[in-house]
C-alpha cells in the first residue's frame, strides 16, 4: 500500500516557499480590504443621514461596530498575509503559499505550465507591484503571486518563460 | 487519412459543405416551440380584449428569429481539410472558426425528434479550449448519414460507407461493454429527475400565470384541489401534497430513464474510442477518445445507494462535467446495479483494482470535523426558524418541529464520515466523498497536473489538509478532503514523484 516512501512521517514535512513578497504588499492589501470597506459604509452613512430626524443611537452603535471591525481587519489581515504569502519557482516547479485564516499551498509542475503573464491593477501600480499568475490546463490550476516588486515580476516572467519554453508535450 | 470518404453534396466548393436543406423545414418549428408561451399569451389577451402586447413583441421579434434562421442555412458551411475542421457563417460578420484536428477530443451526435422526422443530426465536436467559451464547432442540421461520416472521420477512424452486411463488421471493429438491461429501468424513480420535471412545470406555470395573465385559482382543477385540501387539517393536507409529489416524481423519473438511456450502448472502438449511444425520442450519440480519458467517477446519490444502483462518468479533457450543452456527454453508464456499475468502469480504465481496492479511512478527526459542521448547520438553520417565528409571525409549530432537523444533520454526518476514504495504486489516485450523492473518483496519476494543499483555521488546529489534485479533464480537481497533513504528503509524493521532494523540510 504505501509506495517506496519511508514511514519517517513525523519528520518529513513540506517547508513553506524560500521568498517573501514585497513590503509594500502589505498597503495594497489593506488598500484593496479598506476599498471594500467603504463600499460597506458609505450606504449606511447614507442611510443614517436620510433617516437623520429619528434616534441616532442605534446608527451609532451599527456605524462603531462597522469601524472596530474594519479597522481590526486592515491591521491583522495584511500582516497576517505577509507572513503567510511565500512563493519559489524552481527549475521543475512553481510552488506558492497564500492566505490567511484559510491558507493555500499550490504547487505545479514547470512542464504543465501553459501560460505566464504578469498584470498590474491601478491599486497595485500605486504601490509599486505587479502579480504574476501561471496558468496550466486545468481551471483549477491557476498560481497566483501578489504583491511582486516589479523587477521581481519581470524576472520571475522571464525565468519561468525560458523554463517552459525548454519543456515539451501538450501539458494535459 | 483524406476526406474523400465523405459523400460530397453538390454545392460543395473548394471542399466548404452545406447544412441540409431540409433543415429550412425544421428550423422555423423549432422556433416556434420558443414562442409559445408569447402565443398563449397574445391569444389570451385577445380574448380579453386586454394586454397581451408583450406577447406581440415577442412573436415579432420570433418572427425575426425564423427568417434569420433561414438565412442561417445559406450563410453556414464548413469543411474539413487534413489538418481542419472549418466552419464559416455570419452574414454581416463573416466568421471563420478554425480547429486544429488534432484538438478534437469528442464528437457528439445528436438528433431530437424533429431532427429524426427529417433524418437529420446535430453534430458538436468538443476541444477543451473552446468549451469554456462555448464557441465550439456545432452544425446544426446535416443529414444522419454525413454526420454519421463526419464523426467517423473526425475521430480518425477508417470511413466506412453504410452497408447492409453491418453485423459481422461490427462485431470485429466494435467491442460492447454495457447496453441496457430493461431492468435497470427500476433504477429510474431514485434518481430523483422526475424533481426536475416538478420544477419546470412550476416555471412554465408561473410564466403562464405571468404572461398569460391566467388566474391559476380560476382553473378547474387547481381551485378544486385547492379547496379540497382546505377542508383537511393542515398534518393531513401536507402528507396529500407531499405523496402528490412522491408519486409524480416517481413516474416522471421512470419516464426521463427511459427516455434519456433507452437503447444505451456503451461500446469500445478498436481505433481507441469510447462509443456511447442512447436515448429514445431524441437520441444521442457521442464519442471519447481513450488517449483522452483521464479516469471515471462512479456516483452513488443516497436514493440510488440505498437500493444498490450506481452510474459511471467519465473523466476525459474536452469533457467537462455538467456545463450545459456538455451536459451528460460523460455518462458511461446510466444509473445500473452497482456491480455492473463497478465492472464497466474497471473495464473502461483497463484496471479493476482501483474501484475495489479497499480505502484509507481519514481517522475520527476528520469524523468529528464532519459532526461539528451538521451540529452548527443544524443549530443555525433552527435559529433562523425561530427568529422567523419571532419577527415575521411564523406559527409556534414551525419552531417546534425544527429540531428534527438535528437527527437528519447528524445521519448525514455519520454518513459522511463513513464515506470519507482515499487509495493510492500503482496508477490511480482514488478518492472517495460526499453523502447525498457520494462519489468516487479514480484519476491517473500522471493526469494530476499540480497540486493545492488547502487548510482553514479550524484544519491547521487538528493537522488535517485538503488535498486538491488539479487536472485537465472533468471537474478541473478532485480533492481528498480532511487528510492528516504526513497522509496528505504521502499521497501527492508517491503520485507524482520527483515533484514535492525539492520542497521537503
Amino acid at each position: 500500500m504505501v509506495k517506496g516512501v519511508t514511514m519517517t512521517a513525523d519528520v518529513v514535512r513540506l517547508r513553506p516557499p524560500m521568498h517573501r513578497v514585497s513590503p509594500r504588499a502589505l498597503w495594497y492589501w489593506a488598500a484593496r480590504a479598506a476599498m471594500l470597506w467603504i463600499v460597506l459604509l458609505v450606504p449606511q452613512l447614507i442611510w443614517w443621514f436620510a433617516d437623520s430626524g429619528r434616534r441616532d443611537l442605534p446608527h451609532l452603535i451599527v456605524a462603531v461596530a462597522w469601524l472596530v471591525l474594519a479597522a481590526v481587519h486592515l491591521v491583522v489581515m495584511p500582516q497576517w498575509r505577509y507572513r503567510v504569502h511565500r512563493w519559489e519557482a524552481t527549475d521543475t516547479a512553481v510552488y506558492t503559499q497564500t492566505g490567511w485564516l484559510n491558507q493555500e499551498r499550490r504547487i505545479a509542475p514547470i512542464s504543465r505550465v501553459q501560460t505566464v503573464d504578469s498584470e498590474r491593477g491601478p491599486i497595485e501600480q500605486l504601490f509599486k507591484l505587479a502579480n504574476v499568475t501561471v496558468t496550466t490546463a486545468s481551471a483549477a490550476g491557476p498560481i497566483k503571486i501578489d504583491g511582486l516588486a516589479v523587477a521581481d515580476a519581470d524576472q520571475l516572467v522571464a525565468d519561468l518563460t525560458t523554463r517552459v519554453g525548454r519543456s515539451t508535450g501538450d501539458a494535459t | 487519412m483524406t476526406t474523400t470518404a465523405v459523400p460530397v453534396e453538390k454545392a460543395a466548393v473548394d471542399g466548404w459543405r452545406r447544412l441540409s436543406p431540409r433543415m429550412l423545414a425544421v428550423h422555423p418549428v423549432m422556433e416556434l416551440r420558443r414562442l409559445i408561451f408569447p402565443l398563449v399569451a397574445v391569444l389570451i389577451g385577445l380574448q380579453n380584449g386586454d394586454g397581451g402586447d408583450g406577447g406581440w413583441w415577442a412573436l415579432g421579434i420570433g418572427g425575426i428569429g425564423i427568417a434569420l434562421g433561414f438565412l442561417r442555412y445559406f450563410t453556414t458551411s464548413y469543411r474539413i481539410t487534413p489538418a481542419h475542421v472549418q466552419v464559416r457563417r455570419g452574414l454581416l460578420r463573416r466568421r471563420t472558426l478554425t480547429v486544429p484536428r488534432d484538438r478534437i477530443r469528442t464528437v457528439d451526435v445528436t438528433s431530437n425528434v424533429l431532427h429524426r422526422i427529417f433524418g437529420l443530426a446535430r453534430v458538436t465536436v468538443g476541444t477543451g479550449q473552446t468549451d469554456k467559451k462555448n464557441d465550439g464547432v456545432k452544425l446544426d442540421g446535416l443529414n444522419a448519414a454525413d454526420a454519421e461520416n463526419l464523426h467517423r472521420e473526425l475521430l480518425h477512424r477508417p470511413a466506412v460507407t453504410p452497408a447492409p452486411e453491418e453485423g459481422e463488421r461490427k462485431a470485429s471493429e466494435e467491442t460492447v461493454l454495457a447496453s441496457l438491461d430493461p431492468r435497470w429501468i427500476r433504477y429510474g424513480p431514485f434518481t430523483l429527475s422526475g424533481l426536475v420535471a416538478i420544477g419546470v412545470l412550476f416555471g412554465l406555470g408561473s410564466r403562464l400565470v405571468n404572461e398569460g395573465h391566467v388566474d391559476l385559482a380560476k382553473v378547474g382543477y387547481v381551485h378544486d384541489s385547492i379547496d379540497y385540501l382546505r377542508d383537511k387539517p393542515l398534518p393531513v393536507a401536507i402528507l396529500l401534497v407531499a405523496a402528490a409529489v412522491i408519486v409524480f416524481t416517481v413516474i416522471a423519473s421512470t419516464v426521463g430513464y427511459i427516455l434519456t438511456f433507452w437503447n444505451f450502448r456503451l461500446s469500445r472502438h478498436r481505433s481507441g474510442t469510447l462509443h456511447v449511444r442512447r436515448g429514445l425520442l431524441t437520441t444521442r450519440s457521442t464519442t471519447i477518445e481513450e488517449r483522452r480519458l483521464r479516469g471515471v467517477e462512479l456516483s452513488e446519490p443516497l436514493l440510488l445507494r440505498a437500493v444498490r444502483g450506481a452510474r459511471v462518468l467519465a473523466i476525459a479533457t474536452g469533457l467537462r462535467v455538467g456545463r450545459g450543452g456538455d451536459r451528460g456527454g460523460s455518462v458511461l453508464l446510466p444509473p445500473a446495479p452497482r456491480a455492473v456499475a463497478v465492472d464497466v468502469a474497471g473495464t473502461v480504465i483497463g484496471d479493476a483494482e482501483p474501484l475495489t481496492v479497499a480505502l484509507t479511512r481519514h481517522g475520527p478527526r476528520a469524523s468529528v470535523r464532519r459532526f461539528t459542521r451538521a451540529v452548527t448547520m443544524s443549530t443555525i438553520l433552527i435559529l433562523i426558524v425561530l427568529a422567523f417565528v419571532l419577527v415575521v409571525g411564523a406559527p409556534w409549530w414551525t419552531f417546534w418541529t425544527s429540531p428534527a432537523l438535528l437527527p437528519l444533520g447528524l445521519f448525514l454526518a455519520w454518513d459522511r464520515a463513513a464515506n470519507l476514504g482515499h487509495a493510492l495504486t500503482d496508477d490511480w489516485l482514488v478518492s472517495r466523498h460526499g453523502s447525498l450523492v457520494r462519489r468516487r473518483y479514480v484519476l491517473r496519476t500522471d493526469a494530476v497536473i499540480g497540486w493545492n494543499l488547502t487548510t482553514s483555521v479550524f484544519q491547521r488546529r487538528v493537522g488535517l489538509t485538503t488535498l486538491v489534485a488539479t487536472t485537465a479533464g472533468g471537474r478541473q480537481h478532485y480533492s481528498v478532503p480532511d487528510v492528516g497533513d504526513a497522509e496528505a504528503l504521502r499521497v501527492a509524493r508517491a503520485a507524482v514523484p520527483g515533484l514535492l521532494e525539492q520542497f521537503l523540510a
